[in-house]
């Protein structure tokens, strides 16, 4: 084996300018390749970031028939056991309790459909960092009975700090509930739709106003990241039955869920044909390889090599040549997307503000997981097991006689 | 004791309507030790023959038996293996590996018959030595002249103890002192260690050389002369 790669290892280099060219396409097409999947990947965790920080968490407890019908009506009790139940995961970060709902906000004879959110204020600080979002006016405290609304709305209503809120809304059970909220604080929302509409308030004065006392919509659960999840999701699954629920953020958002995939099988196609281009630029070169050295394999058949030796010898070129262009590629890849990923690239003009009205910050960013790497090196690693073939079956073909006399 | 065996051997090209003969009725049979030249015009089927005692064509009918062994009854891998073992090969354009040095073009006869490494060490630099190549061990064929190529050609022919050595035209792209070199290495290693030697030559110099001259012409062997004096 230890003579069958250094005759292949020697053998490459026998065209160097052609080995050279040959790893050098594999190099580009691995480093853009990893470059295209790091940039997707990047935009991808940005996007689900946005999802679960600002919004919904990792994962939500709700009564079960809250999702098919969001009414405060189908709220559950606020229960320490079932908190402690979910914290006693050691993968679970902090649970957030909130009431939702939505009413009508209104400020002199301006009205606007808006979302009610009860929180507690320093927990959920902890997931979604509002407080740090805040443009104007301060953040709610404890025990607060303002409130703290999107910038869109406060410049539909005009209303500014200190200015009073109306909202009129249906609250538990039918109740009729209408309040009026000095307005604390005006924050800045990734998403532009919540942006327009939202409303915080702090989850007693929350409660009281809706007539739900005790009464929460969900409980945000939250955890390290999206494979802690899918663990952890089906413990809790599991373990939290009837009349509760639990949902990820996938179920919860599956337009998200299929904007990436359609986007990522997008990705997939684009790959499919750079390494299509690169798997001919192989198949190229180990045919002019064989071609060239047709009398030499004579010669080595006729003096006592078996082909399939022979065989083994080109099958080890092939995969040279291809693990030559994946080293060169992954360690060129690899500190330049960390760098990226830690200096993402700043959009401007347009794209950047297309990107802020989509709710994303308008960075190009980078991810640097490790299937950035490894998708590109099995691949180009697959493509070069897939060519050797080819010089296999040649060489299983060849006839002494025939090739000794060209 | 016969090292090769020839039988009512026949060779015939078909590929037009008519028949070519390259070979019509071969009988012959070669002793250990001999020296042979096997002569004749272009086209007498010298080639043929030389192929079809390496294993390298099959015969249309007829036998060919090297050491005992009937090498049409092979298949083409054990074809392999028995050239391996028992035919060393020179050919006309050396035909070394040009990515190995000489020292491992004659040694990797021996990687291929899985002999020690030690063996295969002390072989190969006694061969190189019997070629007049030490000291050149580690030069690969490129640095070498055509005279040198030769050289190491013969000697890895000779790594795997072969039975005999075929030799195409051994001398053809040679210099007229690179082949009285040649010849001179081959003639001593034929007289002291008993190696059998076939030639297919157009070289007059060989077939001086030569113990036993064989010509064919027609596909046909005209005449067969046995020099009895060895040199001195």
């Amino acid at each position: 084996m230890c003579t069958n790669i250094k005759l292949a290892w020697r053998n490459i280099w026998r065209n160097r300018r052609r080995t050279l060219i040959t790893v050098a396409s594999i190099f580009f097409g691995v480093l853009l390749s990893a470059y295209m999947t790091s940039m997707q990947e990047g935009s991808y965790s940005k996007m689900v970031d946005i999802v679960v920080k600002f919004y919904s968490g990792y994962m939500q407890v709700h009564h079960e028939d809250y999702w098919e019908n969001k009414s405060i009506n189908n709220s559950f009790d606020y229960d320490q056991a079932l908190i402690d139940k979910l914290k006693s995961h050691p993968e679970v970060d902090f649970v957030i309790p909130r009431l939702e709902s939505f009413g009508l906000a209104s400020a002199e004879e301006l009205t606007r459909g808006a979302a009610i959110f009860g929180i507690v204020p320093d927990v959920e600080n902890q997931l979604t960092g509002i407080a740090a979002k805040i443009i104007s006016g301060k953040y709610l405290q404890p025990t607060d009975d303002g409130v703290v609304i999107g910038d869109g709305l406060a410049r539909f209503l005009k209303l500014q700090i200190k200015d009073t809120l109306v909202i009129i809304t249906q609250g538990y059970h039918g109740v009729s509930s209408a309040g009026k909220f000095p307005v604390r604080g005006i924050i800045k929302h990734v998403s532009p739709e919540l942006n327009k509409s939202i409303i915080y308030m702090e989850l007693k004065t929350c409660q009281y106003f809706l007539g739900a006392d005790n009464k929460l919509t969900s409980l945000v659960v939250n955890v390290d990241d999206n494979d802690v999840m899918t663990s952890t999701l089906k413990k809790l699954k599991k373990e939290i039955q009837s009349p509760y629920s639990v949902m990820s953020w996938e179920e919860m958002q599956p337009e998200i869920v299929q904007q990436i995939e359609s986007d990522r099988a997008g990705g997939i196609i684009m790959k499919a044909i750079l390494y299509i281009v690169i798997a001919f630029g192989i198949l190229g070169t180990i045919m002019m390889m064989i071609a060239e050295r047709r009398r030499e394999f004579g010669v080595m058949i006729s003096i006592g090599m078996q082909k399939k030796k022979l065989a083994a010898v080109l099958f080890i070129e092939t995969l040279l040549i291809g693990l030559l262009g994946i080293a060169s590629g992954i360690a060129v890849s690899l500190p330049l997307l960390f760098f990226q990923a830690q200096n993402p690239i700043p959009l401007t003009g347009e794209t950047a503000k297309l990107m802020e009205d989509f709710g994303f910050e308008p960075y190009m960013f980078f991810s640097t997981a490790p299937e950035v790497f490894w998708q590109q090196a099995i691949s180009i690693f697959i493509i070069s097991v897939l060519i050797g073939i080819y010089p296999i079956i040649s060489t299983l073909k060849i006839k002494a006689i025939k090739a000794l006399h060209g | 004791m016969n090292v090769i065996e020839v039988n009512a051997l026949e060779k015939i090209y078909n590929d037009s309507e008519v028949k070519v003969f390259a070979l019509n009725g071969v009988d012959m049979t070669i002793e250990e030790g001999e020296f042979t030249a096997i002569v004749g015009p272009s086209g007498s089927g010298k080639t043929t023959f030389l192929n079809m005692l390496g294993g390298l064509d099959q015969p249309t009918s007829g036998q060919i038996s090297i050491g005992g062994t009937d090498i049409s009854k092979l298949s083409s891998s054990q074809l392999i293996d028995f050239r391996l073992r028992n035919i060393g090969f020179v050919f006309q354009a050396y035909n070394l590996i040009p990515v190995l040095t000489a020292k491992e073009n004659v040694e990797f006869i021996m990687h291929l018959q899985n002999r020690p490494k030690e063996e295969r060490e002390n072989r190969t630099m006694s061969l190189l030595k019997a070629v007049g190549l030490e000291g050149r061990e580690n030069s690969r064929p490129n640095k070498l002249s055509g005279g040198q190529q030769q050289r190491v050609a013969v000697a890895r022919a000779l790594a795997s103890k072969p039975k005999f050595v075929l030799a195409d035209e051994p001398t053809a792209n040679l210099d007229s002192k690179s082949t009285e070199n040649l010849l001179e290495i081959m003639e001593e290693l034929n007289i002291k260690e008993n190696i059998t030697f076939v030639f297919s030559t157009h070289d007059q110099r060989v077939v001086n050389k030569a113990r036993r001259v064989i010509t064919l012409e027609d596909g046909k062997i005209i005449s067969d002369v046995r020099k009895d004096i060895l040199p001195q």
